[in-house]
């Protein structure tokens, strides 16, 4: 038992720590994902051919690769074009990017459950159409989207394990790095599989809530 | 701009005698164990749906303990656990069935959410009543609930196999040879990251997007035959 | 502006023409409201009464023609024989001043009853908060609706939806009221308490151009009554005449079926 708790505490260090850097990466590329998914899917109900085309090719490229290939043209090709990356950065443009990409077709979805008559009716009190946007049509989304944008984060923080590949110091990094030096190569790697569970199970209890609330809104 | 892509375009012509065989060899690992991770997954995720929704406590318990877990945990974790954390307990998997075993564990877990759907979906009184009318147990099954079943779980079933695909190539990580791996290896070799992982994100979208188009298409005729059959 | 003043109407519609592609909606509507008159539009379902309606608040543009609200040009500005169409701010602005209820009620789901009707005056007048509250409680009595100032729209009839609808428009303090049948998604027995509410409205002296299949409420509120057919108007003048003694076939056979149901 004590030699557990030695073992525990000696490799639970390190392990945190890659916690942390995990969590970093998943909130910023949710940031970006986020920024990107909701101005792509605002900017294609304009309605102009070319530039919806273009987003079009955007979201299926992203959607229909591996995330890991992502990162690694990113992280390896820049370079390449003469351009310095750093592991962290190259890390959360590529999840960003490919989250922009199933985020872009969340909020589409979102945008399209909300009935027309939303939007005239504010135009017709004097709202402009930025203010319908601002005050109407935005809160709403955001209520409809709520739920798979739970599931995505979800998603996305077990993506983030791919990044060790290109030496991200977040939970997996740190795990092979541990075996590597003390070869407790079972424990760490559990260790490391509890560690992304402790993370996502409360985010899952959480969209499950805002799921069972939308079921009651209907 | 267009002599530089010209140039781009011209590494890939010289070098494909050497590449073009040992991509193509690759592909074809990338799609077995898609195969593979897929047909696991489905067995195990109906085997878990069955269980999470049977009268036995004990099953119940584990098989909802199961896919909570599994859907929690990223598939590569599982997949250094499987192929480096089982070792030192004489374990031993060569790096496909690895690779195969831990991607079907992984993905159990949505597919039983899927399967659970389904089968929840169909409520009992709908087999009743399909019996009331003269109809075989056989025939409900055959017209009443494996149509609305197959509504429900085909789209999302289509989608998860999109993703393990996809997912393959984190398989590279415990050096399983798939076309990833195969695509940073000559990578390494040539000095020709970006050219060769193009390349790769490439295959994968020509072996993704077809899928995807018939996920879609899928979707939207379910959904018309749904509007249909509530007149709606 | 010599000819339109604040003396003149308080709404002209010139000679509009709207077509939606090939298909021409309507194909020359004139119409002239007072100051505290109402006029009520009727005729068969897809004749253009919605986009008439629409076309006065610029809701749609019509393709040519001109709207005047209170000596105002709507819509668009002109110099010499040059209109030009207003921006959607400018639009807004003048749009503030007209209120719209809709078939649908539009009610906006994640805002309770106090709030739908607040929210115009806050952002579009301005009003702080406290003020804002005020006049929607205020508002939402007129439509006997205190009870429910708190509740969100799913959990109130579709009556009580339209009733908060109207409150929603009168917040804004509008010079001109636009029903586009207020009651036709209701149930039968709570078209009766939105009738009330607009009779009320009505008695208060408001201007309104209503747009209705309850014949019996249109000749009881309404001064002018317009019959509008395949996008012109074919008939209209005073309830009793164009109601009681119709004078076109086309208006006769839809009286009729009207009365049928
Ligand atoms: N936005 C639009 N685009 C195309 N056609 C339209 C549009 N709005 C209305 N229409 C058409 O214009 C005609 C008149 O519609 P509407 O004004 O709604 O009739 P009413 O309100 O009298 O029933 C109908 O044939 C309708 O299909
Ligand atoms: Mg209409």
């Amino acid at each position: 038992m004590e030699v557990f708790f030695t073992k525990l505490t000696a490799l639970g260090g390190p392990l945190l720590l890659g916690a942390a850097t995990t969590v970093a990466i998943t909130l910023a590329s949710l940031a970006v994902a986020i920024v990107i998914g909701l101005s792509l899917a605002l900017i294609r109900l304009l309605g102009f051919r070319p530039i919806n085309w273009l987003i079009s090719i955007y979201v299926e490229m992203f959607r229909n690769t591996p995330v890991l290939a992502q990162v690694f043209i990113i992280y390896f090709s820049l370079p390449y074009l003469g351009m310095k990356i750093n592991p962290f950065p190259a890390a959360v443009i590529g999840l960003g990017l490919n989250g922009g990409a199933m985020l872009t077709e969340v909020f589409r979805a979102g945008l399209n459950a909300i009935h027309y008559g939303q939007r005239e009716a504010a135009l017709a009190v004097g709202m402009t159409p930025w203010m319908s946007l601002r005050y109407i049509i935005l809160p709403q989304t955001w209520r409809i989207t709520l739920p798979p944008l739970g599931n995505y984060s979800i998603a996305l923080l077990k993506d983030t394990a791919v990044v060790s590949a290109i030496a991200a110091p977040e939970i997996m990094f740190w795990a092979r790095n541990l075996v590597t030096s003390t070869f407790e190569t079972t424990f760490v790697y559990i260790l490391a599989a509890l560690l992304y569970f402790c993370l996502s199970f409360p985010l899952a209890r959480m969209v499950d809530g805002f799921e069972r609330r939308q079921r009651a809104w209907q | 701009m267009i002599e530089d892509f010209k140039g781009f375009l011209a590494v890939y012509v010289e070098n494909w005698s050497d590449w073009g065989p040992q991509i193509y060899e690759a592909v074809w690992v990338t799609i077995q164990l898609t195969i593979a991770s897929f047909s696991l997954a489905l067995v195990l995720g109906l085997l878990l749906a069955l269980g999470k929704l049977s009268r036995i406590g004990f099953l119940r318990g584990f098989c909802t303990a199961y896919i909570e877990v599994a859907r929690g945990i990223p598939a590569l974790a599982i997949l250094f656990l499987l192929y480096f954390g089982l070792v030192p307990l004489g374990i031993v998997f060569d790096a496909f069935t690895a690779g195969a075993i831990g991607l079907g564990m992984s993905a159990a877990g949505y597919i039983a959410e899927v399967f659970r759907a389904g089968i929840q979906a169909i409520h009992k009184g709908q087999r009743e009543a399909a019996l009331a009318v003269g109809m075989t147990p056989l025939m409900t099954f055959r017209y009443i609930i494996l149509p609305q079943a197959i509504r429900i779980i085909l789209p999302p079933m289509l989608n998860m196999a999109i993703i393990l695909l996809k997912d393959t190539s984190i398989c590279s990580l415990i050096s399983t040879d798939e076309l990833m791996l195969r695509a940073k290896d000559l990578a390494m070799m040539s000095f020709l990251p970006m050219h060769l992982f193009l390349l790769a994100g490439a295959i994968y979208f020509c072996l993704s997007w077809p899928l995807s188009l018939i996920t879609r298409r899928v979707e939207t005729m379910m959904q018309r035959g749904r509007r249909q059959t509530f007149g709606g | 502006m010599m000819e339109v003043g604040l003396a003149g109407p308080l709404l002209q519609v010139e000679d509009i023409h709207k077509s939606f592609g090939e298909l021409e909606v309507l194909k020359g509507v004139d119409m002239t409201l007072d100051r505290g008159h109402k006029t009520a539009i009727v005729g068969p379902s897809g004749c253009g009464k919605s986009t008439m309606l629409r076309c006065i608040n610029y809701m749609e543009r019509p393709t040519s023609g001109h709207i005047h609200l209170d000596g105002e040009l709507f819509g668009e500005t002109r110099s010499g024989d040059r209109y030009t169409p207003m921006n959607e701010k400018e639009l807004a602005r003048q749009r503030a001043h007209v209120g719209m209820v809709f078939q649908g009620f539009y009610l906006w789901p994640h805002l309770n009853a106090r709030d739908n009707v607040a929210i115009g005056p806050m952002k579009v007048r301005g009003l702080g908060k406290a003020e804002a509250n005020e006049l929607a409680e205020a508002m939402l009595e007129k439509v006997h609706m205190s009870h429910k100032i708190d509740e969100f729209p799913e959990r109130l009839s579709g009556g009580q939806q339209q009733r908060v609808a109207i409150a929603r428009a009168l917040a804004q303090q509008p010079k001109l009221m636009l029903f586009d049948e207020p009651t036709s998604a209701l149930d039968p027995e709570l078209i009766g308490e939105v009738l009330n509410v607009i009779l009320e409205l009505a008695e208060e002296g408001r201007s309104m151009v209503l747009v209705t299949h309850e014949i019996r409420f249109a000749r009881e509120v309404a001064d002018h009554v317009i019959f509008l057919h395949d996008g012109v108007i074919v008939e209209e003048g005073p309830p009793k005449q164009v109601i009681d003694k119709p004078q076109h076939e086309r208006l006769r056979a839809f009286l009729r079926q009207i009365v049928e149901h």
